[in-house]
């Protein structure tokens, strides 16, 4: 069962980004390697413009599910940009066992 | 060569006498006698800001807050009269009044009223017992005289502040003086996009106000959140404030921005070319906002960021581009403190806005995971007192004047409390 917007079926074996809390998003980060990160960021940052010009025309309050899924998927794209465009690993470089949670989000 | 100017003194330290040039002791962060003087002299007496009205929306609308430098849990409500706080505790036998699961967490959420899990005693909004459980059990018991203890709070610009120095007649207002009064009408009420964080950080809670409360770091320990190229210039170049704000136990640095938009698209990430955001927040402003004069006090048009330190643990900094992000550090013992930040922007309008948003609370994470982490390597090697004296910069003014204020408050609190004894920190 596809989770995106037809559009963007191409993005469909990235699902598993689609994750609502950004602790989540966060921990699948430090979770995964550089190699998955480049793969995912290869294939949705190239459909950002896209995948924003469709988002664009809902209501954010009133999206529907497969169109809020596109979205987090660019979340997780937030969360992955530093350590492929800055850092080239997963961690924050001398951050050590620091842990900042997020604790509050706007809805959607 | 310095690329702003300064006070005619020659230095933002020198323009203020009251500040001294020489090297800086740290053993107020290390101190465990001190820390017991801060709890009293600085949580116990000064003005401390737990959180916004927008947190509470209606009648009956409430939260907790645990402060415990104060050692104390509070209850923030809105009832029929405005917000008022009282000391989470039940007069019965103290148990603490409004908690989910975990009594040490804070919680939220509306209320008809507050009863106690213990004994069912009930509560008001306004904090008068009006239910006793088998209350023919007890002694000519008067309701009317086992209110809930109330905590002084009052509001200033939106921002709920209590304090729990019973006897303080000094006002919010008055406490919070020109500065804040130079903040007056921005937009604060209308950014109500709220982005949440917190940290348990094993340092004092006055290390990481330093690393917020001046910039000298942030092209040294951030180096490689830049691309490679622009770096190395921002290295070279250093940092200087536009300008330097002290008033009272309260301060202010004002910086540069260039970042949002940057003069050159290659100076920035790839994902904030592409989106139109960054660390400064999203480059584009939600509406027009008029600064209020404490804002951007230089007038300069490369200006970025304004940082407010509110004496003792509350910032504001507010960004060029439309937004705001808090900060408070909230001690638990003399080398640990909560960190809580907060960022505040103007609804999204669609995606992209939100979208934009999301990336700049990202990067704002990436940053201040560094700077918790440094926080720790410096406060063991302070408590390790290898070195004992420290040189601080004509930059890091800031710093120089909160340890110093923080350090008068503990002074005064010696010098008018019989039995009050010095820290070492103060001799």
């Amino acid at each position: 069962m596809a989770k995106l917007p037809a559009d963007f079926a191409d993005l469909e074996p990235f699902t598993d980004w689609c994750l609502a809390a950004e602790d989540d998003r966060f921990a699948k980060r430090y979770g995964s390697n550089m190699d998955e990160m480049q793969t995912f960021y290869d294939a949705v940052f190239p459909r950002m413009q896209d995948a924003l010009a469709y988002l664009d025309k809902f209501d954010l309050d009133d999206l529907p599910e497969d169109a809020y899924n596109l979205l987090l998927l660019y979340y997780s794209l937030c969360t992955i940009s530093f350590p492929v465009e800055a850092w080239r690993q997963p961690r924050v470089p001398d951050a050590g066992a620091a842990h900042i949670s997020n604790v509050l989000a706007p809805a959607v | 060569m310095a690329h702003f100017p300064k006070p005619a003194e020659g230095s933002w330290t020198q323009h203020y006498p009251d500040l001294s040039t020489a090297d800086a002791s740290y053993e107020d962060s290390i101190s465990p006698e001190h820390y017991e003087l801060e709890r009293k002299a600085i949580f116990g007496k000064t003005w401390l800001n737990v959180g916004r009205v927008e947190q509470l929306p209606k009648v009956g609308s409430y939260f907790t807050k645990e402060i415990d430098a104060a050692r104390s849990s509070v209850i923030i409500v809105r009832n029929a009269e405005g917000i008022q706080a009282f000391h989470n505790v039940c007069r019965h036998r103290g148990n603490k009044l409004v908690w989910q699961d975990f009594p040490r967490e804070e919680t939220s959420g509306t209320a008809r009223q507050f009863i106690c899990k213990y004994h069912a005693w009930r509560y008001d909004l306004g904090g008068a017992c009006t239910f006793v459980q088998q209350e023919s059990e007890f002694f000519d018991l008067d309701k009317a005289k086992y209110s809930l203890a109330d905590v002084r709070c009052e509001i200033w610009q939106g921002f709920i502040f209590i304090n729990f120095d019973k006897d303080g007649t000094q006002s919010l207002v008055e406490y919070l003086g020109p500065l804040a009064a130079g903040l007056e009408g921005y937009p604060w009420g209308e950014m109500t996009a709220v982005y949440k964080y917190k940290s348990d950080i094993g340092a004092n809670w006055k290390l990481f106000i330093d690393a917020f409360a001046e910039f000298y770091h942030a092209p040294v320990l951030h180096s490689r959140q830049a691309t490679a190229e622009e770096s190395r210039k921002l290295q070279q170049y250093g940092f200087e404030a536009l300008s330097y704000q002290i008033e009272g136990p309260h301060s202010m640095v004002s910086s540069w921005g260039g970042m949002s938009p940057p003069k050159d698209p290659r100076m920035v990430k790839p994902i904030e070319r592409e989106l139109r955001t960054g660390l400064f927040g999203p480059w584009d402003k939600p509406f027009d906002i008029e600064l209020p004069p404490a804002l951007n006090p230089a007038r300069h048009k490369a200006w970025g960021v304004d940082s407010f330190v509110f004496f003792p643990n509350f910032m504001i900094l507010v960004w060029e581009p439309g937004w705001y992000l808090t900060y408070h550090y909230w001690p638990t013992a003399v080398n640990r403190h909560t960190f809580e930040a907060a960022l505040y922007f103007a609804p999204a309008k669609n995606a992209t806005d939100r979208l934009r948003q999301e990336l700049a609370a990202a990067t704002f994470k990436e940053y201040g995971l560094q700077d918790a982490n440094t926080l720790e390597a410096t406060q063991s090697m302070l408590e390790s007192r290898a070195v004992s004296e420290f040189p601080l910069n004509d930059q890091e003014i800031l710093l120089r004047h909160l340890h110093q204020t923080a350090r008068a408050f503990c002074a005064e609190y010696v010098k008018t409390t019989p039995g009050a004894k010095p820290s070492p920190a103060l001799v």
